[in-house]
Protein backbone atom coordinates (compact mmCIF):
# COMPACT_ATOMS: atom_id res chain seq x y z
CA UNK A 1 0.00 0.00 0.00
CA UNK A 2 1.13 3.76 -0.55
CA UNK A 3 2.58 4.09 3.46
CA UNK A 4 5.42 6.47 3.80
CA UNK A 5 6.74 7.64 6.91
CA UNK A 6 8.11 11.34 7.35
CA UNK A 7 11.31 10.08 7.73
CA UNK A 8 13.24 8.69 5.47
CA UNK A 9 13.81 4.81 6.62
CA UNK A 10 17.76 4.28 6.60
CA UNK A 11 18.28 1.46 4.12
CA UNK A 12 17.22 -1.83 5.83
CA UNK A 13 20.17 -2.86 7.86
CA UNK A 14 19.40 -5.85 10.53
CA UNK A 15 19.51 -5.14 14.24
CA UNK A 16 22.62 -5.32 15.13
CA UNK A 17 23.63 -8.52 17.32
CA UNK A 18 25.43 -8.03 20.25
CA UNK A 19 28.75 -10.10 19.47
CA UNK A 20 29.20 -13.46 20.77
CA UNK A 21 25.60 -14.09 21.72
CA UNK A 22 23.02 -15.76 19.68
CA UNK A 23 19.63 -14.70 18.38
CA UNK A 24 17.46 -14.34 21.09
CA UNK A 25 13.59 -14.78 21.94
CA UNK A 26 13.55 -10.73 23.31
CA UNK A 27 11.53 -9.89 20.52
CA UNK A 28 9.09 -12.62 20.49
CA UNK A 29 8.30 -11.71 24.28
CA UNK A 30 7.67 -7.80 22.88
CA UNK A 31 5.24 -9.54 20.03
CA UNK A 32 3.62 -12.63 21.78
CA UNK A 33 0.51 -10.37 23.46
CA UNK A 34 -0.54 -8.95 20.02
CA UNK A 35 0.41 -12.36 18.77
CA UNK A 36 -2.09 -13.95 21.26
CA UNK A 37 -4.84 -11.51 20.40
CA UNK A 38 -4.24 -11.88 16.71
CA UNK A 39 -3.97 -16.01 16.67
CA UNK A 40 -6.92 -16.40 19.10
CA UNK A 41 -9.71 -13.32 17.40
CA UNK A 42 -8.10 -13.41 13.76
CA UNK A 43 -6.61 -16.97 12.45
CA UNK A 44 -8.74 -18.87 14.25
CA UNK A 45 -11.99 -17.78 13.74
CA UNK A 46 -10.84 -17.69 10.12
CA UNK A 47 -9.87 -21.80 10.45
CA UNK A 48 -12.74 -22.32 12.59
CA UNK A 49 -15.24 -20.43 9.72
CA UNK A 50 -13.77 -22.34 6.78
CA UNK A 51 -14.13 -25.78 8.74
CA UNK A 52 -17.76 -24.72 9.56
CA UNK A 53 -18.98 -23.54 6.20
CA UNK A 54 -18.34 -27.23 5.28
CA UNK A 55 -20.83 -28.92 7.99
CA UNK A 56 -24.85 -28.08 9.01
CA UNK A 57 -23.54 -26.46 11.81
CA UNK A 58 -26.27 -24.72 13.96
CA UNK A 59 -26.18 -21.56 16.07
CA UNK A 60 -29.17 -23.91 18.33
CA UNK A 61 -27.15 -26.77 18.58
CA UNK A 62 -28.19 -30.18 17.39
CA UNK A 63 -26.84 -32.49 15.18
CA UNK A 64 -23.76 -31.67 12.98
CA UNK A 65 -23.76 -33.15 9.45
CA UNK A 66 -20.72 -33.36 7.37
CA UNK A 67 -21.75 -31.88 4.28
CA UNK A 68 -18.45 -31.40 2.17
CA UNK A 69 -19.24 -28.73 -0.80
CA UNK A 70 -22.81 -28.66 0.17
CA UNK A 71 -23.50 -25.19 1.54
CA UNK A 72 -21.41 -23.63 -1.55
CA UNK A 73 -23.77 -26.01 -3.81
CA UNK A 74 -26.86 -24.62 -2.09
CA UNK A 75 -25.23 -21.18 -2.55
CA UNK A 76 -24.92 -21.16 -5.52
CA UNK A 77 -28.73 -21.66 -6.42
CA UNK A 78 -29.83 -19.47 -3.87
CA UNK A 79 -31.36 -16.66 -5.49
CA UNK A 80 -31.32 -14.37 -2.24
CA UNK A 81 -27.33 -14.64 -2.18
CA UNK A 82 -26.92 -13.20 -5.83
CA UNK A 83 -29.36 -10.66 -5.23
CA UNK A 84 -28.13 -9.45 -2.02
CA UNK A 85 -24.32 -9.90 -3.91
CA UNK A 86 -25.94 -7.37 -6.39
CA UNK A 87 -26.90 -5.14 -3.88
CA UNK A 88 -23.68 -4.96 -2.73
CA UNK A 89 -21.71 -4.33 -5.65
CA UNK A 90 -24.70 -1.85 -7.11
CA UNK A 91 -23.91 0.36 -3.94
CA UNK A 92 -20.32 -0.08 -4.84
CA UNK A 93 -20.26 1.24 -8.17
CA UNK A 94 -23.25 4.17 -7.56
CA UNK A 95 -21.24 5.58 -4.21
CA UNK A 96 -17.47 5.06 -4.98
CA UNK A 97 -17.26 7.61 -7.74
CA UNK A 98 -18.94 10.07 -5.75
CA UNK A 99 -16.92 9.28 -1.90
CA UNK A 100 -13.35 9.60 -3.99
CA UNK A 101 -14.72 12.78 -6.08
CA UNK A 102 -16.28 14.78 -4.12
CA UNK A 103 -13.58 14.20 -1.37
CA UNK A 104 -10.81 15.50 -3.53
CA UNK A 105 -13.11 18.77 -4.20
CA UNK A 106 -13.58 19.00 -0.76
CA UNK A 107 -10.02 18.82 0.11
CA UNK A 108 -8.94 21.43 -2.28
CA UNK A 109 -11.81 23.76 -1.41
CA UNK A 110 -10.44 23.63 2.15
CA UNK A 111 -6.93 23.85 1.13
CA UNK A 112 -7.49 26.49 -0.65
CA UNK A 113 -9.78 28.62 1.80
CA UNK A 114 -7.72 31.07 4.38
CA UNK A 115 -10.12 32.42 6.74
CA UNK A 116 -12.91 29.99 6.51
CA UNK A 117 -10.65 26.78 6.28
CA UNK A 118 -11.52 25.69 9.94
CA UNK A 119 -15.14 25.79 9.07
CA UNK A 120 -14.55 23.95 5.93
CA UNK A 121 -12.65 21.05 8.09
CA UNK A 122 -14.76 21.21 10.91
CA UNK A 123 -17.81 20.91 8.44
CA UNK A 124 -16.65 18.00 5.68
CA UNK A 125 -14.75 15.73 8.53
CA UNK A 126 -17.61 16.25 11.64
CA UNK A 127 -20.21 13.85 10.55
CA UNK A 128 -17.88 10.97 10.06
CA UNK A 129 -17.25 10.86 14.36
CA UNK A 130 -20.73 10.14 14.42
CA UNK A 131 -22.29 6.63 15.03
CA UNK A 132 -23.65 5.21 12.57
CA UNK A 133 -26.83 4.81 14.41
CA UNK A 134 -27.15 8.29 14.76
CA UNK A 135 -26.04 9.28 11.16
CA UNK A 136 -29.59 6.85 10.58
CA UNK A 137 -31.76 8.25 12.66
CA UNK A 138 -31.00 11.84 11.02
CA UNK A 139 -31.54 10.80 7.98
CA UNK A 140 -34.57 8.67 8.05
CA UNK A 141 -35.73 12.03 9.70
CA UNK A 142 -34.83 13.76 6.72
CA UNK A 143 -35.87 11.42 4.62
CA UNK A 144 -39.40 11.24 6.30
CA UNK A 145 -41.91 11.10 3.29
CA UNK A 146 -44.91 13.50 5.10
CA UNK A 147 -43.01 16.16 6.96
CA UNK A 148 -39.50 15.24 6.27
CA UNK A 149 -36.36 18.34 5.35
CA UNK A 150 -35.80 16.70 2.37
CA UNK A 151 -39.53 16.28 0.41
CA UNK A 152 -40.22 19.58 1.98
CA UNK A 153 -37.15 21.37 -0.10
CA UNK A 154 -38.47 19.65 -3.43
CA UNK A 155 -42.19 20.69 -2.75
CA UNK A 156 -40.89 24.46 -1.87
CA UNK A 157 -38.94 23.53 -5.78
CA UNK A 158 -42.32 22.63 -7.19
CA UNK A 159 -41.34 18.76 -7.31
CA UNK A 160 -43.51 15.93 -6.17
CA UNK A 161 -42.13 13.86 -2.72
CA UNK A 162 -40.98 10.83 -2.84
CA UNK A 163 -41.14 7.64 -0.55
CA UNK A 164 -37.21 7.97 -0.10
CA UNK A 165 -36.94 4.45 2.21
CA UNK A 166 -39.80 2.86 0.70
CA UNK A 167 -39.99 3.23 -3.13
CA UNK A 168 -37.58 0.41 -4.71
CA UNK A 169 -36.35 3.23 -6.72
CA UNK A 170 -34.85 5.24 -4.44
CA UNK A 171 -33.98 3.44 -1.71
CA UNK A 172 -30.64 2.34 -2.73
CA UNK A 173 -29.94 6.20 -3.88
CA UNK A 174 -31.10 7.06 -0.02
CA UNK A 175 -28.33 4.81 1.33
CA UNK A 176 -25.98 6.04 -0.94
CA UNK A 177 -26.55 9.60 -0.26
CA UNK A 178 -26.52 9.08 3.87
CA UNK A 179 -23.60 7.08 3.28
CA UNK A 180 -21.54 10.18 1.39
CA UNK A 181 -22.61 12.90 4.04
CA UNK A 182 -21.24 10.15 6.88
CA UNK A 183 -17.98 9.05 5.38
CA UNK A 184 -16.51 11.68 2.58
CA UNK A 185 -14.60 13.23 5.71
CA UNK A 186 -12.51 10.13 6.04
CA UNK A 187 -11.30 10.53 1.75
CA UNK A 188 -11.20 14.31 2.51
CA UNK A 189 -8.81 14.06 5.28
CA UNK A 190 -6.72 11.79 3.47
CA UNK A 191 -6.85 14.21 0.41
CA UNK A 192 -6.17 17.19 2.63
CA UNK A 193 -2.78 15.97 4.22
CA UNK A 194 -1.59 14.93 0.95
CA UNK A 195 -2.41 18.27 -0.60
CA UNK A 196 -0.61 19.71 2.75
CA UNK A 197 2.44 17.78 1.54
CA UNK A 198 2.85 19.55 -1.88
CA UNK A 199 5.91 22.07 -1.50
CA UNK A 200 4.09 25.46 -1.92
CA UNK A 201 7.36 26.25 -4.19
CA UNK A 202 6.18 24.03 -7.02
CA UNK A 203 2.65 25.68 -7.91
CA UNK A 204 4.67 29.53 -6.70
CA UNK A 205 7.20 28.93 -10.12
CA UNK A 206 4.46 27.60 -12.34
CA UNK A 207 2.36 30.78 -11.40
CA UNK A 208 5.37 32.61 -12.11
CA UNK A 209 6.03 31.04 -15.48
CA UNK A 210 2.28 31.89 -16.53
CA UNK A 211 0.30 28.90 -15.91
CA UNK A 212 -3.15 29.70 -15.04
CA UNK A 213 -4.49 28.07 -11.85
CA UNK A 214 -6.33 25.13 -13.85
CA UNK A 215 -3.61 24.45 -15.71
CA UNK A 216 -1.91 24.04 -12.44
CA UNK A 217 -4.55 22.12 -10.92
CA UNK A 218 -4.19 19.68 -14.14
CA UNK A 219 -0.12 19.46 -14.24
CA UNK A 220 0.73 19.69 -10.94
CA UNK A 221 -1.58 18.79 -8.05
CA UNK A 222 -3.27 16.32 -9.51
CA UNK A 223 -0.74 14.08 -10.85
CA UNK A 224 1.04 14.25 -7.50
CA UNK A 225 -1.91 13.07 -5.68
CA UNK A 226 -2.10 9.76 -7.72
CA UNK A 227 -0.99 7.39 -5.11
CA UNK A 228 -3.12 8.99 -2.60
CA UNK A 229 -5.96 8.09 -4.83
CA UNK A 230 -4.87 4.79 -5.06
CA UNK A 231 -5.16 4.66 -1.86
CA UNK A 232 -8.28 6.31 -1.73
CA UNK A 233 -10.11 3.76 -4.44
CA UNK A 234 -8.73 0.84 -2.49
CA UNK A 235 -9.81 1.26 1.11
CA UNK A 236 -13.12 3.11 -0.48
CA UNK A 237 -13.99 0.04 -2.73
CA UNK A 238 -13.26 -2.25 0.34
CA UNK A 239 -15.35 -0.23 2.73
CA UNK A 240 -18.76 -0.09 0.27
CA UNK A 241 -18.07 -4.14 -0.28
CA UNK A 242 -18.71 -4.58 3.62
CA UNK A 243 -21.77 -2.47 3.99
CA UNK A 244 -24.00 -3.92 6.72
CA UNK A 245 -24.74 -1.31 9.46
CA UNK A 246 -26.34 2.15 7.63
CA UNK A 247 -28.95 -0.17 5.00
CA UNK A 248 -30.09 -2.45 8.16
CA UNK A 249 -30.73 0.45 10.52
CA UNK A 250 -32.51 2.84 7.53
CA UNK A 251 -34.17 -0.17 5.98
CA UNK A 252 -35.31 -1.84 8.98
CA UNK A 253 -38.72 -3.13 8.69
CA UNK A 254 -39.50 -1.24 5.97
CA UNK A 255 -37.67 -1.90 2.09
CA UNK A 256 -36.88 -5.64 3.24
CA UNK A 257 -35.00 -7.61 0.61
CA UNK A 258 -34.69 -5.21 -1.75
CA UNK A 259 -31.39 -2.89 -0.25
CA UNK A 260 -30.29 -5.94 1.48
CA UNK A 261 -26.47 -6.53 1.32
CA UNK A 262 -24.50 -9.68 1.11
CA UNK A 263 -23.09 -9.25 5.14
CA UNK A 264 -26.89 -8.73 6.01
CA UNK A 265 -27.77 -12.16 4.50
CA UNK A 266 -24.87 -13.48 6.60
CA UNK A 267 -26.33 -12.00 9.69
CA UNK A 268 -29.91 -13.27 8.94
CA UNK A 269 -28.55 -16.68 8.54
CA UNK A 270 -26.07 -16.94 11.01
CA UNK A 271 -28.31 -15.20 13.63
CA UNK A 272 -31.79 -15.27 12.45
CA UNK A 273 -32.19 -18.82 11.11
CA UNK A 274 -28.88 -19.83 13.17
CA UNK A 275 -27.18 -21.50 10.13
CA UNK A 276 -23.92 -20.91 10.95
CA UNK A 277 -22.10 -23.26 8.72
CA UNK A 278 -24.20 -21.73 5.73
CA UNK A 279 -23.75 -18.00 7.12
CA UNK A 280 -19.64 -18.85 6.73
CA UNK A 281 -19.95 -19.96 3.69
CA UNK A 282 -21.44 -16.61 2.30
CA UNK A 283 -18.90 -15.44 4.53
CA UNK A 284 -16.17 -16.69 2.12
CA UNK A 285 -17.93 -15.75 -0.67
CA UNK A 286 -17.04 -11.83 0.27
CA UNK A 287 -13.61 -12.44 1.74
CA UNK A 288 -12.78 -13.94 -1.48
CA UNK A 289 -13.82 -11.04 -3.71
CA UNK A 290 -12.48 -8.53 -1.34
CA UNK A 291 -8.89 -10.08 -1.69
CA UNK A 292 -9.27 -10.55 -5.49
CA UNK A 293 -10.49 -6.36 -5.48
CA UNK A 294 -7.01 -5.65 -3.14
CA UNK A 295 -5.17 -7.52 -4.81
CA UNK A 296 -6.39 -6.09 -8.42
CA UNK A 297 -5.91 -2.74 -7.11
CA UNK A 298 -2.56 -3.10 -5.64
CA UNK A 299 -0.95 -4.76 -8.99
CA UNK A 300 -2.85 -1.90 -10.92
CA UNK A 301 -1.21 0.63 -8.89
CA UNK A 302 2.12 -0.47 -8.59
CA UNK A 303 2.26 -1.64 -11.91
CA UNK A 304 1.40 1.85 -12.90
CA UNK A 305 4.15 4.01 -11.14
CA UNK A 306 7.08 5.03 -12.33
CA UNK A 307 9.15 5.20 -9.36
CA UNK B 1 -6.39 36.02 -7.49
CA UNK B 2 -9.73 36.31 -9.83
CA UNK B 3 -10.83 32.88 -8.85
CA UNK B 4 -10.47 32.65 -5.15
CA UNK B 5 -13.09 34.40 -4.16
CA UNK B 6 -15.98 32.38 -5.95
CA UNK B 7 -14.19 29.22 -4.88
CA UNK B 8 -14.28 30.36 -1.46
CA UNK B 9 -17.92 31.54 -1.76
CA UNK B 10 -18.38 27.73 -3.32
CA UNK B 11 -16.21 26.30 -0.31
CA UNK B 12 -18.40 28.23 2.52
CA UNK B 13 -22.32 27.05 0.18
CA UNK B 14 -20.89 23.33 0.74
CA UNK B 15 -19.90 23.40 4.42
CA UNK B 16 -23.28 25.07 5.10
CA UNK B 17 -25.26 22.15 3.47
CA UNK B 18 -23.01 19.25 4.78
CA UNK B 19 -23.89 21.34 8.28
CA UNK B 20 -27.47 21.00 7.20
CA UNK B 21 -28.18 17.71 8.60
CA UNK B 22 -27.02 17.79 12.29
CA UNK B 23 -28.44 21.33 12.18
CA UNK B 24 -32.46 20.11 11.33
CA UNK B 25 -31.64 17.08 14.53
CA UNK B 26 -30.46 19.79 16.99
CA UNK B 27 -33.36 22.03 15.37
CA UNK B 28 -35.92 19.16 16.04
CA UNK B 29 -34.57 18.41 19.47
CA UNK B 30 -35.41 21.75 21.02
CA UNK B 31 -38.82 21.75 19.73
CA UNK B 32 -42.27 20.79 21.61
CA UNK B 33 -43.37 17.43 20.17
CA UNK B 34 -46.16 19.61 18.61
CA UNK B 35 -43.92 21.20 16.40
CA UNK B 36 -41.93 18.80 14.77
CA UNK B 37 -44.32 17.16 12.85
CA UNK B 38 -45.50 20.46 11.26
CA UNK B 39 -45.79 21.16 8.00
CA UNK B 40 -44.55 23.69 6.41
CA UNK B 41 -40.81 23.38 8.48
CA UNK B 42 -40.39 25.68 10.57
CA UNK B 43 -36.33 25.95 10.88
CA UNK B 44 -37.02 28.98 13.78
CA UNK B 45 -38.97 27.22 16.63
CA UNK B 46 -41.51 29.18 17.82
CA UNK B 47 -41.49 27.79 21.46
CA UNK B 48 -38.12 26.95 22.13
CA UNK B 49 -37.69 24.03 24.83
CA UNK B 50 -35.26 21.85 26.11
CA UNK B 51 -37.59 19.37 27.63
CA UNK B 52 -36.70 16.45 25.04
CA UNK B 53 -33.48 16.19 26.96
CA UNK B 54 -34.91 16.44 29.95
CA UNK B 55 -36.98 13.58 29.68
CA UNK B 56 -34.16 11.65 27.53
CA UNK B 57 -31.88 12.42 30.43
CA UNK B 58 -33.64 11.44 33.04
CA UNK B 59 -35.89 8.65 32.30
CA UNK B 60 -34.04 7.26 29.22
CA UNK B 61 -30.79 5.35 28.97
CA UNK B 62 -28.24 7.41 26.72
CA UNK B 63 -26.72 8.42 29.90
CA UNK B 64 -25.94 4.77 30.62
CA UNK B 65 -25.18 3.72 27.14
CA UNK B 66 -22.41 6.17 26.94
CA UNK B 67 -20.73 5.24 29.87
CA UNK B 68 -20.41 1.67 28.53
CA UNK B 69 -19.20 3.53 24.99
CA UNK B 70 -16.73 4.96 27.24
CA UNK B 71 -15.31 1.66 28.74
CA UNK B 72 -15.45 0.14 25.73
CA UNK B 73 -13.55 2.73 23.57
CA UNK B 74 -10.92 3.49 26.30
CA UNK B 75 -10.45 0.00 27.19
CA UNK B 76 -9.80 -0.99 22.85
CA UNK B 77 -7.58 1.89 22.47
CA UNK B 78 -5.34 1.88 25.70
CA UNK B 79 -4.36 -1.94 25.05
CA UNK B 80 -4.40 -1.46 21.59
CA UNK B 81 -1.88 1.14 21.72
CA UNK B 82 0.27 -1.23 24.33
CA UNK B 83 0.12 -4.52 22.18
CA UNK B 84 0.41 -2.77 18.84
CA UNK B 85 3.51 -0.64 20.13
CA UNK B 86 5.16 -3.66 21.64
CA UNK B 87 4.72 -5.84 18.71
CA UNK B 88 5.60 -3.21 16.05
CA UNK B 89 9.13 -2.62 17.93
CA UNK B 90 10.08 -6.39 18.01
CA UNK B 91 8.92 -6.52 14.61
CA UNK B 92 11.57 -3.17 13.62
CA UNK B 93 14.26 -3.44 16.05
CA UNK B 94 14.49 -7.16 16.92
CA UNK B 95 15.29 -10.22 15.61
CA UNK B 96 13.98 -13.52 16.53
CA UNK B 97 13.31 -16.99 14.91
CA UNK B 98 10.10 -16.67 13.12
CA UNK B 99 9.83 -12.75 12.47
CA UNK B 100 9.57 -12.32 9.02
CA UNK B 101 6.58 -14.99 8.63
CA UNK B 102 5.08 -13.57 11.71
CA UNK B 103 5.45 -10.59 10.09
CA UNK B 104 3.98 -11.68 6.81
CA UNK B 105 0.53 -13.54 8.76
CA UNK B 106 0.28 -9.96 10.46
CA UNK B 107 0.36 -8.10 6.98
CA UNK B 108 -1.97 -10.46 5.48
CA UNK B 109 -4.55 -9.56 8.24
CA UNK B 110 -4.74 -6.30 6.99
CA UNK B 111 -6.99 -7.62 4.20
CA UNK B 112 -9.37 -9.69 6.30
CA UNK B 113 -12.59 -8.03 6.78
CA UNK B 114 -14.14 -8.34 10.33
CA UNK B 115 -16.92 -8.42 9.00
CA UNK B 116 -16.76 -11.79 7.35
CA UNK B 117 -15.99 -12.91 10.65
CA UNK B 118 -18.64 -12.58 12.56
CA UNK B 119 -20.33 -15.75 12.79
CA UNK B 120 -17.60 -17.61 13.67
CA UNK B 121 -16.39 -14.88 15.83
CA UNK B 122 -19.65 -15.36 17.56
CA UNK B 123 -19.44 -19.27 17.91
CA UNK B 124 -15.97 -18.69 19.55
CA UNK B 125 -17.07 -16.03 21.96
CA UNK B 126 -20.14 -18.28 23.06
CA UNK B 127 -17.31 -21.25 24.29
CA UNK B 128 -15.13 -18.94 26.05
CA UNK B 129 -18.37 -17.59 28.09
CA UNK B 130 -18.09 -13.97 26.72
CA UNK B 131 -21.23 -13.17 25.17
CA UNK B 132 -22.86 -10.54 27.36
CA UNK B 133 -19.37 -9.08 28.77
CA UNK B 134 -17.29 -5.72 28.22
CA UNK B 135 -14.42 -8.18 27.06
CA UNK B 136 -16.60 -9.80 24.51
CA UNK B 137 -17.12 -6.44 23.00
CA UNK B 138 -13.27 -5.25 23.41
CA UNK B 139 -10.73 -8.20 22.86
CA UNK B 140 -11.71 -8.95 19.10
CA UNK B 141 -11.51 -5.11 18.45
CA UNK B 142 -7.42 -5.41 19.77
CA UNK B 143 -6.89 -7.86 16.75
CA UNK B 144 -6.44 -4.77 14.57
CA UNK B 145 -3.10 -5.81 12.07
CA UNK B 146 -2.91 -2.31 10.37
CA UNK B 147 -1.77 -0.32 13.63
CA UNK B 148 0.74 -2.86 14.09
CA UNK B 149 2.14 -1.77 10.52
CA UNK B 150 1.49 1.75 10.90
CA UNK B 151 3.70 2.09 13.90
CA UNK B 152 6.21 -0.20 12.68
CA UNK B 153 6.97 1.65 9.79
CA UNK B 154 6.73 4.92 11.94
CA UNK B 155 9.36 2.88 14.43
CA UNK B 156 11.70 2.22 11.23
CA UNK B 157 12.17 5.71 10.80
CA UNK B 158 13.51 6.78 13.86
CA UNK B 159 17.46 6.17 13.86
CA UNK B 160 19.31 3.41 15.82
CA UNK B 161 21.78 5.85 16.99
CA UNK B 162 19.31 7.18 19.89
CA UNK B 163 18.94 3.64 21.28
CA UNK B 164 22.82 2.67 20.91
CA UNK B 165 23.27 5.85 23.30
CA UNK B 166 21.17 4.47 25.78
CA UNK B 167 22.62 0.97 25.18
CA UNK B 168 25.64 2.40 26.35
CA UNK B 169 24.47 3.73 29.50
CA UNK B 170 23.45 0.38 29.83
CA UNK B 171 19.54 0.31 29.17
CA UNK B 172 17.09 -3.05 28.79
CA UNK B 173 15.26 -3.09 25.49
CA UNK B 174 12.54 -2.84 27.22
CA UNK B 175 14.01 0.54 29.13
CA UNK B 176 15.09 2.19 25.23
CA UNK B 177 11.20 0.93 23.78
CA UNK B 178 9.65 2.85 26.47
CA UNK B 179 12.07 6.48 27.36
CA UNK B 180 13.77 6.55 24.01
CA UNK B 181 10.94 5.51 21.19
CA UNK B 182 7.92 6.03 22.41
CA UNK B 183 8.63 9.47 23.54
CA UNK B 184 9.68 10.48 20.25
CA UNK B 185 6.56 8.47 18.35
CA UNK B 186 3.95 11.18 20.26
CA UNK B 187 2.43 12.25 16.80
CA UNK B 188 1.70 9.24 15.30
CA UNK B 189 0.60 7.15 18.83
CA UNK B 190 -1.71 10.01 19.18
CA UNK B 191 -3.32 9.54 15.74
CA UNK B 192 -3.86 5.72 15.97
CA UNK B 193 -5.21 6.33 19.64
CA UNK B 194 -7.79 8.57 17.59
CA UNK B 195 -8.46 6.65 15.25
CA UNK B 196 -8.80 3.31 17.57
CA UNK B 197 -10.96 5.49 19.54
CA UNK B 198 -13.49 6.63 17.14
CA UNK B 199 -13.34 3.29 15.34
CA UNK B 200 -14.23 1.47 18.89
CA UNK B 201 -16.89 4.25 20.17
CA UNK B 202 -18.61 4.44 16.65
CA UNK B 203 -18.82 0.22 16.33
CA UNK B 204 -22.31 -1.14 16.00
CA UNK B 205 -22.17 -4.42 14.08
CA UNK B 206 -19.79 -6.46 16.94
CA UNK B 207 -20.92 -5.04 19.79
CA UNK B 208 -24.94 -5.04 18.29
CA UNK B 209 -23.64 -8.84 18.17
CA UNK B 210 -22.03 -9.99 21.02
CA UNK B 211 -24.02 -7.99 23.26
CA UNK B 212 -27.99 -8.70 24.89
CA UNK B 213 -28.24 -7.02 28.06
CA UNK B 214 -29.52 -3.45 27.75
CA UNK B 215 -26.98 -2.91 30.69
CA UNK B 216 -24.44 -3.43 28.36
CA UNK B 217 -25.49 -1.61 25.58
CA UNK B 218 -22.79 1.18 23.78
CA UNK B 219 -24.44 4.36 22.33
CA UNK B 220 -24.78 2.89 18.67
CA UNK B 221 -26.16 -0.13 19.94
CA UNK B 222 -28.40 1.35 22.23
CA UNK B 223 -29.76 4.35 19.91
CA UNK B 224 -30.83 1.66 17.66
CA UNK B 225 -33.68 0.74 19.90
CA UNK B 226 -34.54 4.34 20.23
CA UNK B 227 -36.74 4.53 17.05
CA UNK B 228 -38.98 1.64 18.18
CA UNK B 229 -39.02 2.67 22.35
CA UNK B 230 -40.07 6.05 21.83
CA UNK B 231 -42.69 5.81 19.15
CA UNK B 232 -43.01 8.95 16.91
CA UNK B 233 -41.67 11.42 19.86
CA UNK B 234 -39.43 12.97 17.28
CA UNK B 235 -37.70 15.92 19.63
CA UNK B 236 -36.78 12.98 22.38
CA UNK B 237 -35.34 10.75 18.96
CA UNK B 238 -33.11 13.30 17.78
CA UNK B 239 -32.36 14.75 21.34
CA UNK B 240 -30.82 11.11 21.58
CA UNK B 241 -29.17 11.16 18.85
CA UNK B 242 -27.78 14.91 19.42
CA UNK B 243 -26.31 13.45 23.00
CA UNK B 244 -25.31 10.16 21.22
CA UNK B 245 -23.14 11.99 18.80
CA UNK B 246 -21.99 14.96 20.03
CA UNK B 247 -19.22 13.92 22.29
CA UNK B 248 -16.24 12.92 19.25
CA UNK B 249 -18.11 15.81 17.60
CA UNK B 250 -17.02 18.55 20.60
CA UNK B 251 -13.83 16.31 21.43
CA UNK B 252 -12.78 16.97 17.17
CA UNK B 253 -13.55 20.47 17.21
CA UNK B 254 -10.56 20.63 19.94
CA UNK B 255 -8.04 18.64 18.57
CA UNK B 256 -8.94 19.26 14.65
CA UNK B 257 -5.05 20.49 14.01
CA UNK B 258 -3.57 17.65 15.75
CA UNK B 259 -5.18 14.76 14.21
CA UNK B 260 -4.97 16.37 10.45
CA UNK B 261 -1.37 16.91 11.58
CA UNK B 262 -1.25 13.03 12.66
CA UNK B 263 -2.76 11.50 9.67
CA UNK B 264 0.34 12.91 7.77
CA UNK B 265 2.70 11.56 10.26
CA UNK B 266 0.95 8.48 10.59
CA UNK B 267 2.54 8.24 6.76
CA UNK B 268 -0.95 8.02 5.46
CA UNK B 269 -0.71 10.70 2.89
CA UNK B 270 0.49 8.10 0.27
Amino acid sequence: MAVETPQRAPAETPAPREPGKPRNLTGLWFALPFLLIYAVFMIWPILAGLWSSLFNTSLAGGDVEFLGLGNYAEMARDGAVWDSLWNTAYFTLLSTPPLVLAGLGMALLAHRARRTGWLLRFAFFMPFLLPVTVVALIWLWIYQSDFGLLNAAIEWFGGDPVAWINDERTAMWAVVICTLWWTVGFNFLLYLAALQGIPRELHESAAVDGATPGQRLWRITLPLLRRTTGLVLVLQLIASLKIFDQVYLLNEGNAGPITRPLIQYVYEQGFTSYRIGYASAISYLLFLIIIVVAFAQFKIFSAGRDD
Amino acid sequence: MRTRLPLSLLGLAVALVWLIPLAWAIDTSIKPEGETTRVPVTWIPEVFTLDAYGRVLTAGDVPLWLVNSLIVATGVTVLTLAAASLAAYGFSRLDFPGKNWLFALVLAGIMVPPQALIVPLFHQMQSLGLVDTYWGMILPQLAAPVMVFILKKFFDGIPREYEQAAALDGASRLRMFWSVVLPMSRPVLAAVGVFTFVTAWNNFLWPFIVVSDPDLMTVPVGLGTVQSSYGLRYAEIMASAVLGGLPLVVVYAFLQRHVIRGVGDAGLKG
